[in-house]
């Protein structure tokens, strides 16, 4: 006996088995970023004074990533519909594309936590630059995650296409929802990090 | 192997080959023996890795506790006898325990039995070897990542047990951790947070799998109100450890920043340590973690005690021979409960005055959410009404949980109202009451379906007066180290003494409870032994049993035993109820779902298994 639904969708359910899958660990994702984000609420709250966000980072810069972020989410699609397309050749421009994005966003990071650095500001020195640092490191993580994955079915993931084009696909979609919630997650650290 | 399954367009279940399959071969054909046995893709030989790995987890526990009891019981200075001279100078000079050494043990006790022994052993155990059996699937929705997530968990028992041994020893500050305390602690504090994290990446992993594979892989004609209890438990719970143990991991990120990077979300501004004023940019709040935690460890009961639950209502309408009491009403009550198990955290909260408008609403949902937990209770206590019972082990320890598990949740009442909880939450009564829960509670349901499933798993039946002498041995000395706790509790006595409270005038008159507590804790331990000789004995020389010993009628029995890769000899097809025991004018006491109706009712329409 095969294990079901992994390609196709189960009639009653309307999904495959790895696509319930992603939609679940989002969830948890959610509740994992949901607990973050509260316990800054929670620090901002109690604390007498706390800076505002644009006085102590780059602005300007985190704008350009977030437009670099956006743009990725963007290709990423392009990939996923080339593939609906057949056009594996596409497929491979727009996904490759997708993992260069993700290290102009990580170069970027860099040189903000670089230049940071470079000024004795360290997550020890107050509570603002610890969560600042705590949230966008994970969010970092996840984006390394992100590439990572996309990078493999750039590479050597994407002989599946030449076998199992469909389930190749659904791949490429399911890595696709985790690659918008991380752009997602981007979305909510930027105005509540650089611009409240 | 020759391809990767992965690359075949398919996954195969070729590449999942099980114990008996590589037996009955005589040689593991296309499989080495490390996919076979140690790095498997089956369910049921994870299953069974987590169950035995959680068992040993278990017991390594206990012999913690059986230190700390021996200190409890003798505190003004007496050597450990046996193991007394294996500990170092640094633990234990002369076999006498030191009081960094207490907390160390009380710290680890919490975590190994919690995190390393029950879950593992209900969730990570019956859960991935029975569930796919129960709903006719070939195996979990991802069985990769149910081999990484036994490995990863294992990584974490390693990271627990090593942080032993780095300097100041394993964690100290409780198995709650509570901050500020955990974030000056020693070492062994970093190594239980890589730990958690660990642990939280492997349940997060077993969790999505599970939820997965009922809702996708359930056999044609297995409708959700046609699931066995056990499969319904083991949902809910997936819910509850894929949406909690997130925050936690979250607390714990802040808490390694707060110990790695100098950062302060946990430490407030001002703290004094030691007679010096602490150098920190301060700001933080310590009741952040605190909310953080029980945010995760409130649910993270209910996935101690449903598992129990679900193993415990199967064993009991096989062992009744009818149908469970209200099984519907039963399903309802555990999604029902596990919403509420999210909003009732805080109240363990009552004690840091975090004002009475929270304590309020906290006290509310509480109240409420035992009403879906005594429903649960009541329904399996009226499932015995009327039932020509049959007392072998499983059910032994099945009935047994019961009035145990109504004492744990009925002291947990005044638990649940902060007038009450306030005298009582730093006192022995707590240790009680949650021990009535988990120990002969939700451990004796695990037993229950350890002697249950046996067969299933082996092909054989344990020893029934080998199981009789473990059942009673441990239902006396359970009782008999539990039951004065709430003695203790109500003179009194705090909690995490390292000398049980000897020092103080109201305690002292009780010493003699903790001596008896401590022979209790021996006797236990050795009625375990009869349970550990006839496990590995019965493995080999149990007696061969058919493939349903039990004239169960839910589907694992229907599979050979044990099951070979696939589960299944054919494709199962569901026809009714999964405790349909003693129908009128049926031929046999039980008509297993597979049965076709053959009263004339056409079966109910189903979603064709794609094939």
């Amino acid at each position: 006996m095969d294990i079901p639904y992994v390609v196709e969708a189960r009639p009653d359910t309307g999904l495959n088995n790895a696509k319930l899958g992603i939609w679940l660990f989002l969830a948890s994702e959610v509740m994992l970023f949901g607990a973050l984000f509260s316990s800054y609420v929670l620090l901002r709250v109690a604390a007498p004074e706390w800076p505002h966000g644009y006085e102590i980072l780059h602005v300007p810069v985190a704008t350009f990533n977030t437009a670099v972020l956006i743009t990725s989410s963007i290709t990423m699609v392009m990939a996923f519909a080339s593939l609906k397309m057949k056009d594996f050749a596409q497929y491979k421009k727009f996904i490759g594309a997708t993992v260069l994005l993700g290290f102009v966003f990580l170069g970027v990071k860099g040189y903000e936590y670089g230049d940071k650095f470079l000024h004795h500001e360290y997550p020890s020195e107050s509570t603002f630059l610890a969560i600042y640092f705590t949230l966008t490191g994970l969010h970092m993580l996840h984006v390394i995650g992100g590439m990572i994955v996309n990078g493999y079915f750039w590479g050597p993931g994407s002989k599946l296409w030449h076998t199992a084009p469909e389930q190749f696909t659904n791949r490429i979609e399911v890595s696709g929802l985790y690659w918008h919630f991380v752009d997602l997650v981007w979305i909510f650290l930027f105005p509540v990090l650089y611009l409240l | 192997m020759g391809l990767d399954p992965v690359q075949k367009g398919v996954l195969t279940l070729d590449n999942a080959a099980t114990l008996d399959h590589a037996a009955a071969h005589g040689h593991a054909h296309e499989q080495s023996f490390w996919r076979t046995y140690i790095f498997s893709l089956d369910h049921k030989v994870i299953g069974i890795q987590y169950a035995v790995t959680g068992m040993l987890f278990l017991l390594f526990g206990f012999t913690l506790m059986l230190m700390m009891r021996w200190q409890l019981a003798y505190p003004l200075g007496s050597p450990i006898p046996l193991i007394g001279g294996l500990l170092s100078e640094q633990n234990a000079p002369g076999g006498i325990m030191l009081p960094e050494f207490y907390n160390q043990l009380g710290a680890m006790h919490g975590t190994i039995m919690v995190f390393l022994g029950v879950v593992p052993l209900a969730v990570g155990g019956f859960g991935n070897f029975v569930v796919p059996l129960q709903i006719g699937a070939p195996d979990m929705a991802f069985p990769k990542l149910n081999m990484a997530s036994y490995w990863v968990y294992f990584l974490g028992g390693v990271t627990m047990f090593a942080s032993f041994f780095v300097p100041g020893g394993a964690a100290n500050s409780g198995w709650t951790s509570y901050a500020p305390l955990s974030v000056i602690a020693t070492t062994g504090q970093t190594m239980w947070l890589f730990g958690m994290v660990f642990l939280i990446t492997s349940s997060l992993l077993g969790s999505i799998n599970f939820i997965v594979t009922i809702v996708q892989l359930r056999a044609k004609g297995l409708t959700f109100m046609r699931l066995p209890f056990f499969v319904h438990a083991q949902l809910v719970t997936s819910f509850l450890l894929l949406l909690a143990f997130p925050p936690l991991e979250a607390a714990g990120v802040l808490q390694l920043m707060d110990r790695l990077a100098g950062t302060s979300f946990f430490m407030p501004s001002g703290l004094v340590v030691s007679g010096e004023i602490l150098v920190r940019s301060g700001g933080g709040s310590p009741l952040l973690w605190q909310h953080l935690f029980w945010f995760l460890a409130h649910p993270e009961v209910y996935v101690l005690i449903l598992p129990a639950m679900g193993i415990v209502a199967e064993v009991l309408a096989n062992n009744t021979r009818k149908p469970l009491w209200g099984y519907r009403v039963m399903v309802l009550s555990v999604i029902f409960l596990g919403f509420m198990s999210f909003i009732v955290w805080a109240h363990h909260m009552f004690l840091t005055g975090m004002g009475t408008t929270i304590s309020a609403f906290f006290q509310t949902t509480t109240m409420i959410i035992s009403i879906p937990s005594v429903i649960i209770l009541s329904a399996l206590f009226l499932s015995l009404y009327g039932g020509s019972i049959r007392f072998n082990t499983p059910m032994l320890f099945a009935t047994a949980f019961l009035p145990m598990f109504g004492i744990g949740g009925l002291t947990g009442l005044p638990l649940g109202l902060a007038p009450s909880d306030i005298a009582l939450h730093d006192t022995y009564y707590v240790i009680g009451h949650f021990h009535y829960v988990v120990a002969p509670g939700t451990i004796f349901a695990l037993f229950a379906g350890v002697y249950y499933w046996f067969p299933k798993a082996t092909g054989r039946v344990m020893n029934e007066t080998l199981g009789k002498i473990h059942f009673w041995g441990s239902m006396v000395f359970m009782n008999v180290i539990f039951m004065p706790m709430f003695v203790q509790g109500l003179v009194g006595i705090n909690r995490r003494l390292w000398d049980g409270g000897v020092q103080y005038a109201h305690a002292a008159p009780w010493q003699g409870l903790n001596v008896m507590q401590l022979y209790g804790a021996a006797a236990l331990f050795l009625f375990q032994i009869p349970f550990i000789i006839n496990f590995f004995m019965s493995i080999r020389s149990g007696k061969p049993v058919s493939d349903n010993p039990w004239d169960a009628t839910t589907l694992e029995w229907s599979a050979p035993s044990p099951p070979p890769h696939g589960n299944f000899t054919t494709v199962p097809t569901v026809y009714r109820g999964p405790y349909e025991y003693s129908v009128p004018g049926a031929s046999k006491d039980f008509s297993p779902q597979t049965e076709p109706d053959t009263g004339g009712g056409a079966p109910e329409p189903a979603p064709a298994h794609a094939h």
